[in-house]
């Protein structure tokens, strides 16, 4: 599908394939529309050519009220955890269970007490947002995604700015949920290791494209210059490490 | 903030809202004296009503007793046709009652005065009020004031 | 010269369309309407965001307003001997004009900014997105409440300050300049009409509170997300809400009073 804002393309005629039951990851450059993806595959905007299917239903041919019930079967984590910072993180995570069931409060504690155990936030209940840091807030908003039991998670950009530790119980957590819910999900980011250890297929986005797409393993045995470059980290390669400028003598010297 | 407190508070809110609200309609307008609105009608006819208006007060002896329901004229008889609508406890006006505009005060708004006649029978809903007085025109006394005083000389 | 002209076209157009575009709006939060009469607990919430917060304000301009408006018309009537009069002008401005106005102009400035920083700041957060893909309308749940509540709490607000504003002018006339106590109440009751004045009051405040609430909800909902973006929504919100108050008072007045 295609997919512009204003004169920019952000996505050229891409094409990809989200097998269930696994964790995919859509990785590429800062500033590619990754964000952007995700909300067309959960039908915010609108691509202006192509197809999103989700479990064989056409994600922008649907209905208001369709859309909202497929957006139930999906969790999604935003990057800065998006919890409605007037409640707290019990009323969170309950908030979708409240709206969209008619379970009984019993029923409702019952159940997220559950997840937050599942993401080890269980004495953090009476916490206001606020009063979270960026990791335990990151947390409570994936035990707010799965609330709902979906079947398909996706993660915006889950490790950007997390310490080893919270990154590493993150990343942990993404693979256990993963294989104990059967679910299938999504992973947008750039922090290529970790990314790398919990996926099981991988698409390289750039330029509007998709630059490569594997198992971690046919990445990091590409031959592709950029695609080594990507994973290494370096500094230079085919992605030019100087901004495109005269050469330095001539600027100096003039 | 618990929802109880705010709760109330807001209960508290809208009390006191309407609690102004009354406040003006009952002691700082004139809605009290809407509730006697079902009066009977008399007709008066005048040449001139000045600067009386619907709703304007139909008083006797300074007291007020009824409002005008309406005003129209005669295309006919070129007159002006007054409805005064006087509340119906006040019944016992005789049939030579007289009608006329005056004004409250010296600039105050113009009303309809009643000065109660003479006969035994009384007006009923939809009898006319046959002596009238029209309404006092300051230009034409002004003319009048200055005619009499060229006569004079 | 040529250029100015088409500069200023090009405004009145984006104007006009962003017009358009607030109409839209509205009407989408109008058609949600039915699911947030179920819910008043939401409503309520916003109604004390909105109203009750701005009661203290209300409280004291009103009063001072009254208070102000009994002496200045006491030094202009007492060369026409004309002093006792002074209810019937202080309240016939309150009910007709200031009330409404000075409310309306309190509401844009306190309630119509906080709402829109409240918006801006929940679109930056992503809380807005992360409603929809809860599959929750957040112009049911976070919209159409503070929409309903500012249309609740304006004509509440506009009748306390009408009053607290006539009992200032009761003080000061009554009890600093020495008229008649009586008076002051039935020349009120007698000159005041119930109709004309005191509901045609309510009318342009509710009007005014539907304008003011729709500027500042939309203002918020349509703001760019970053710190420099919330301050000019919310300065929108204050400027464009303050202008609409006053220019439809004018609209109003004229609909309203014009053949008294």
């Amino acid at each position: 599908m295609s997919f512009s804002r204003g004169s920019r393309k952000i996505f050229d005629d891409i094409s990809l394939d989200i097998p269930r039951g696994k964790v995919t990851a859509i990785m590429g450059p800062s500033g590619t529309g990754k964000t952007t993806l995700l909300k067309l595959i959960g039908g915010q905007l609108r691509p202006e050519q192509g197809t999103i299917k989700m479990d064989n239903n056409d994600v922008h041919q649907l209905s208001r009220k369709d859309l909202y019930q497929l957006r139930k079967r999906m969790g999604m984590l935003f990057q800065s955890g998006a919890l409605l910072t007037d409640i707290n993180v019990f009323d969170n995570i309950a908030y979708p269970l409240r709206e969209h069931t008619d379970l009984d409060e019993s029923m409702i504690r019952s159940l997220v007490l559950m997840k937050l155990n599942a993401v080890g936030l269980r004495g953090a209940r009476d916490l206001m947002p606020s009063e979270l840091s960026g990791g335990m807030s990151r947390r409570v908003a994936l035990a707010r995604a799965i609330a709902l039991d979906p079947v398909m998670v996706m993660y915006d950009e889950p490790f950007t700015g997390q310490d080893p530790i919270s990154m590493g119980v993150l990343v942990n957590l993404i693979h256990r949920m993963n294989q104990h819910l059967h679910l299938s999900s999504i992973v947008v980011s750039h922090d290529v290791p970790e990314t790398m250890s919990i996926s099981d297929y991988i698409y390289l986005i750039s330029g509007g494209k998709i630059v490569a797409q594997g198992t971690p393993d046919d990445l990091k045995n590409s031959n592709d210059p950029w695609v080594q470059q990507f994973i290494a980290g370096e500094a230079d390669g085919p992605v030019p490490f100087h901004f495109p400028a005269e050469p330095v003598m001539q600027d100096l010297l003039s | 903030m618990n929802t109880k407190v705010i709760e109330t508070t807001v209960g508290l809110f809208v009390v006191f809202g309407f609690a102004a609200f009354f406040m003006l309609a009952m002691n700082v307008s004139n809605l009290i004296t809407y509730e006697s609105s079902e009066g009977y009608q008399v007709h008066a006819r005048f040449d001139n009503i000045g600067g009386l208006k619907v709703r304007s007060p139909v008083a006797v002896g300074g007291v007020r007793i009824g409002k005008v329901a309406a005003i129209a004229y005669d295309n006919e008889a070129y007159e002006a046709v007054v409805t005064l609508e006087i509340e119906p406890k006040y019944n016992k006006f005789p049939t030579d009652t007289s009608a006329g505009i005056l004004t409250a005060g010296l600039l105050g708004e113009q009303y309809v005065g009643l000065e109660p006649g003479a006969e035994e029978e009384y007006l009923k809903s939809g009898d006319e009020i046959t002596v009238t007085q029209s309404a006092i025109v300051l230009e034409e006394i002004i003319g009048q004031f200055l005619y009499s005083k060229a006569d004079e000389k | 010269m040529i250029k100015n002209i088409q500069l200023l076209g090009q405004k009145l157009i984006a104007t006009v369309a962003r017009l358009g575009q607030a109409s839209v709006f509205l009407y989408h939060i109008l058609l949600t309407m039915p699911g947030v009469l179920i819910r008043p607990k939401l409503i309520i919430k916003q109604l004390y965001s909105t109203g009750v917060q701005t009661l203290i304000i209300i409280l004291v301009a009103g009063t001072f307003v009254g208070m102000v408006l009994a002496l200045q018309a006491y030094y202009v009537l007492v060369d026409f001997g004309a002093e006792d009069s002074i209810s019937q002008m202080v309240v016939l401005s309150l009910m007709r004009e200031l009330g409404p106005v000075i409310t309306g102009l309190l509401f844009a400035g306190r309630a119509g900014s906080a709402l829109t920083a409240e918006i801006g700041l929940m679109k930056s957060t992503e809380q807005l997105s992360g409603m929809e893909m809860m599959a929750i309308d957040p112009m049911q749940r976070v919209m159409a409440p503070r929409i309903l509540a500012g249309f609740l709490a304006m004509p509440l607000l506009t009748a306390i300050f009408m009053a607290v504003g006539v009992l200032g002018g009761y003080l000061v006339a009554v009890h600093g300049v020495g008229i008649y106590e009586g008076v002051y109440w039935s020349l009120a009751q007698t000159k005041v009409d119930f109709y004309t004045d005191l509901m045609n009051g309510m009318i342009k405040s509710v009007v005014f509170g539907l304008v003011i609430v729709w500027i500042a909800v939309f203002e918020g909902h349509d703001s760019v997300p970053t710190s420099e973006g919330l301050g000019q929504a919310t300065t929108r919100t204050v400027v464009h809400g303050s202008l609409a108050v006053l220019g439809l008072d004018f609209l109003l007045t004229a609909l309203m009073f014009g053949d008294i």
